[in-house]
């Protein structure tokens, strides 16, 4: 989902500029190994491939089709850092020679995509990728490199203060779960078939599996992404739950602070605490992911 | 005085296993051109990539003296030139003149020499007017003549082709042969082309399954290892069909 | 391909063409955060960003009908999230979506359509993009065309093995499982080519660090242009509000 200019408020996509940039050069430097450029052919190829790769239709039941976004399978041959880089690479591309995604909010399409995506297909690989449970891990990251990524772009939508009504809320986050499980489909059938043709295309020993902790990590990351989302659109949410639980009353008193009144308050003030919030979750998830990056960083260099 | 190439008993193993060179004596002097003929697979390209240290493998190598070890590579690939047989391997700069320049800034040139180098070799290919093209821009033919501008801006004393008539018309052909007849470096031609080497190379070494197994004039060699279009086998049987 | 419609536009002469590519980057940036900071959609304020624009597409002396059409690819994207605003009742929010995010993209064309991708990368690399990045794109960009052309290939082929396939009624199954066989094979090609291209890299000397020649030295007179057409833009701006509102 490449966000294009016009859609996002400036502290929103200013301040995700800011995030990403350092964020992408840290990873463009641990994939070039001090100053050892000789990845970038291979890293500039896979970006060509992913390209490639995105025009070809999977069929995914009789009469639709989709196509890979690439993220995962990307971690898992490459590495994390250098999917990073080569994600951030094409959707740069994407958005100078295709208009896919503008450039003020190239900082966010990249947060979403090439930095969480990444690194939410990444996880569930890191820590149980050298088991048993390695497919359902592949699996797992594919999927979860989507839903992070789409569910990020959508909730940074609403921060934004664009008008998604509950309907079409609940079909696009349907949408993302079915995309989600596509991608993890495509990328199990697609890692499979590289490591029956070449082994060593893949990443087989991701570190040793540590399952508790692999659940604790996927557990914040979904947590944090769908809460942010709940947060930003809560007035509609956390309306329907009161008048379901019965609270009504005290919800209305509740909602009468600063997350009131959602389509007037944008406008005159109240906007500030709402993004405040949202902004506060999206500081978490990059702390979040870059905590984790270090973590797995420190992996790596053992 | 040395010999330009000096390989004495090379044998290589690729990790999976498969002997790919079962001990190779080879000698280039001086100014000749050599031609290597052999079926696919016999080792010719192995062979070709231990020369400039791409492969590694046991048995001594000297280009120009130097044994061909990490702290002299850099001056072996300033004297041995590879245009390899995919062109569009070798143009991986955004430009050609850029491409052309790239060799002369990795062996430290300043920049104003790089270009003039880069600019001479361009002319001696005839592709001076396509400087400033994207390669993708380029034809077959084209973008060979551009690597060789490539490996020629280093100035080698020795230049490695490896299928350089592969993908070229007939015209194509031509004006390569008249291009490498007027370059005055030693030449080591891999090719199936007989009659190109015929035109070019003094004598010719065939490979077979990792060895060499024949040398001597290139006819000779050619016509010993049946390494020619035998045309009256080919269109007999059109005729009797 | 589309890229190559883009790099024949770009390779053009105009007064355009020959302004120096790290001012054309950061006027359109400039260009882009006055669109982008607009509160609401006047006319007066973006009939001028649009006529500024127009007025840069004819001075680069580019098809004008080719490039608007171009830039329209932002359109359905927007269109769903105006029209939801709209029902909404928030027609401002829906003007807005959709006129910002149109001009924004005329905007970023004009740009790439008048500076070769490469110098456009070199520009961008010299103003404090991430080096490795910019390399990585170098090599993206060089060999996209390459690496889509065989995908092509494959698709074709295999849309004609699937015609057969569904023929047999080998189900959609079949096709994915060819299309995953087809995107490993496209991986390792690359992968391959790949390691080709290090090969030759060391062949000519490749030491780590890609060596390349300084771009052309530009005059000063090659900032004027986008240096204008920056200041155009700001004033339009300030002059449709002289305050800075933040939402939006």
């Amino acid at each position: 989902m490449h966000i294009p200019d016009g859609f996002l408020t400036t502290p929103l996509w200013l301040s995700l500029d800011v995030v990403s940039v350092p964020v992408v050069g840290w990873c463009g430097r641990r994939a070039q190994a001090g100053t050892d450029e000789s990845k970038a052919p291979l890293l500039g190829l896979m970006g060509a491939f992913v390209f490639a790769a995105q025009m070809i239709n999977f069929p995914v039941a009789p009469g639709t089709s989709s196509h890979l976004l690439g993220a995962a399978l990307l971690a898992f041959t490459v590495g994390p850092a250098a999917a990073v880089v080569v994600m951030t690479a094409v959707l740069s591309l994407q958005a100078l020679v295709f208009q896919d995604g503008g450039l003020l909010a190239l900082g966010a399409n990249v947060f979403n995509m090439a930095v969480c995506g990444v690194l939410a297909g990444y996880l569930p690989y890191r820590y149980w990728g050298a088991g048993r449970l390695r497919r359902a891990a592949v699996f797992l990251g594919g999927a979860l490199s989507v839903f992070v990524a789409a569910t990020l772009a959508i909730t940074e939508l609403l921060l934004s203060g664009i008008r998604i009504p509950g309907a079409a809320l609940g079909a696009s986050l349907l949408v993302f779960a079915v995309s989600a499980l596509i991608e993890g489909t495509i990328t199990v059938a697609v890692l499979e078939a590289l490591e029956r043709i070449n082994p060593s295309w893949v990443e087989t020993r991701p570190g040793q599996a540590r399952p508790a902790m692999g659940l604790l990590a996927l557990a914040s990351v979904v947590l944090v992404t769908v809460g942010v989302l709940f947060a930003s659109a809560a007035p509609d949410g956390l309306e329907k739950l009161a008048v379901r639980a019965g609270i009504n009353e005290r919800a209305r008193a509740l909602m009468e602070t600063p997350l009131a009144g959602y389509e007037v308050a944008f406008f005159s003030g109240s906007w500030a605490a709402k993004a405040g919030a949202g902004l506060v979750g999206l500081a978490l998830a990059g702390a979040l992911g870059w905590a984790l990056a270090r973590v797995i960083g420190r992996r790596r260099r053992v | 005085m040395a010999a330009l190439i000096e390989v004495h008993n090379l044998r290589f193993r690729y990790p999976d296993g498969t002997e790919a060179l079962r001990g190779v004596d080879f000698r280039l002097e001086g100014r000749e051109t050599v031609a290597l003929f052999g079926p696919n697979g016999s080792g010719k390209t192995t062979f070709v990539l231990h020369l400039v240290g791409l492969l590694r493998g046991e048995g001594e190598i000297r280009i120009c003296g130097l044994p061909v070890e990490k702290e002299h590579l850099k001056t072996i690939r300033s004297r041995v030139g590879i245009v390899f047989q995919d062109a569009d391997v070798q143009l991986f700069m955004p430009s050609v003149l850029e491409d052309a320049a790239f060799g002369p800034l990795n062996l430290g040139l300043p920049e104003a020499e790089a270009k003039r180098r880069a600019r001479r070799a361009l002319e001696q290919v005839g592709m001076a007017g396509a400087a400033e093209k994207a390669p993708y821009h380029l034809s077959a033919g084209e973008k060979r003549r551009v690597a060789l501008a490539g490996v020629l801006a280093m100035e080698p004393e020795i230049l490695i082709l490896d299928e350089p008539t592969t993908f070229l018309d007939p015209p194509g052909r031509e004006a390569l042969l008249s291009l490498l007849q007027g370059l005055p470096q030693a030449k080591f031609l891999v090719t199936h082309d007989v009659e190109f080497a015929l035109a070019l190379a003094g004598r010719a070494v065939f490979f077979e399954e990792g060895r060499i197994v024949g040398e001597g004039p290139v006819a000779e060699v050619a016509r010993k290892h049946q390494w020619t279009v035998n045309q009256r086998r080919f269109f007999s049987g059109a005729q009797t069909g | 391909m589309h890229h190559v419609v883009l790099d024949e536009w770009s390779r053009r002469t105009s007064p355009v063409h020959r302004a120096e590519p790290r001012g054309k980057l950061l006027g359109a940036l400039a260009f882009l955060v006055c669109v982008a900071t607009a509160p609401r959609i006047e006319v007066p304020q973006f009939g001028g960003y649009l006529l500024l624009v127009l007025a840069g597409i004819s001075l680069a002396k580019l098809p004008v009908v080719p490039v608007i059409a171009r830039a329209a690819v932002v359109l359905p994207f927007s269109g769903v999230f105006a029209v939801m605003s709209a029902v909404a009742g928030d027609t401002d929010r829906a003007m807005a979506v959709v006129v910002k995010s149109y001009v924004s993209a005329l905007a970023v064309l004009l740009l790439v359509a008048t500076t070769p991708l490469p110098r456009l990368l070199r520009a961008a690399e010299r103003l404090g993009a991430p080096r490795m990045v910019i390399v990585v794109v170098q090599f993206l960009y060089r060999y996209l065309f390459v690496i889509s052309e065989q995908a092509q290939h494959m698709r074709q082929a295999a849309r004609c093995r699937g015609e057969l396939a569904r023929r047999r009624s080998a189900g959609w199954r079949a096709r994915f499982r060819a299309a995953a066989g087809a995107l490993a094979v496209l991986f390792g090609r690359s992968y391959e080519r790949a390691a080709a291209i290090h090969q030759a890299m060391l062949a000519r000397g490749f030491d780590g660090r890609i060596r390349s020649l300084a771009p052309p030295a530009g005059s000063a007179t090659g900032w004027w242009l986008p240096a204008a057409a920056a200041l155009v833009a700001v004033a339009i701006r300030l002059a449709h509000r002289m305050e800075f509102p933040w939402p939006l």
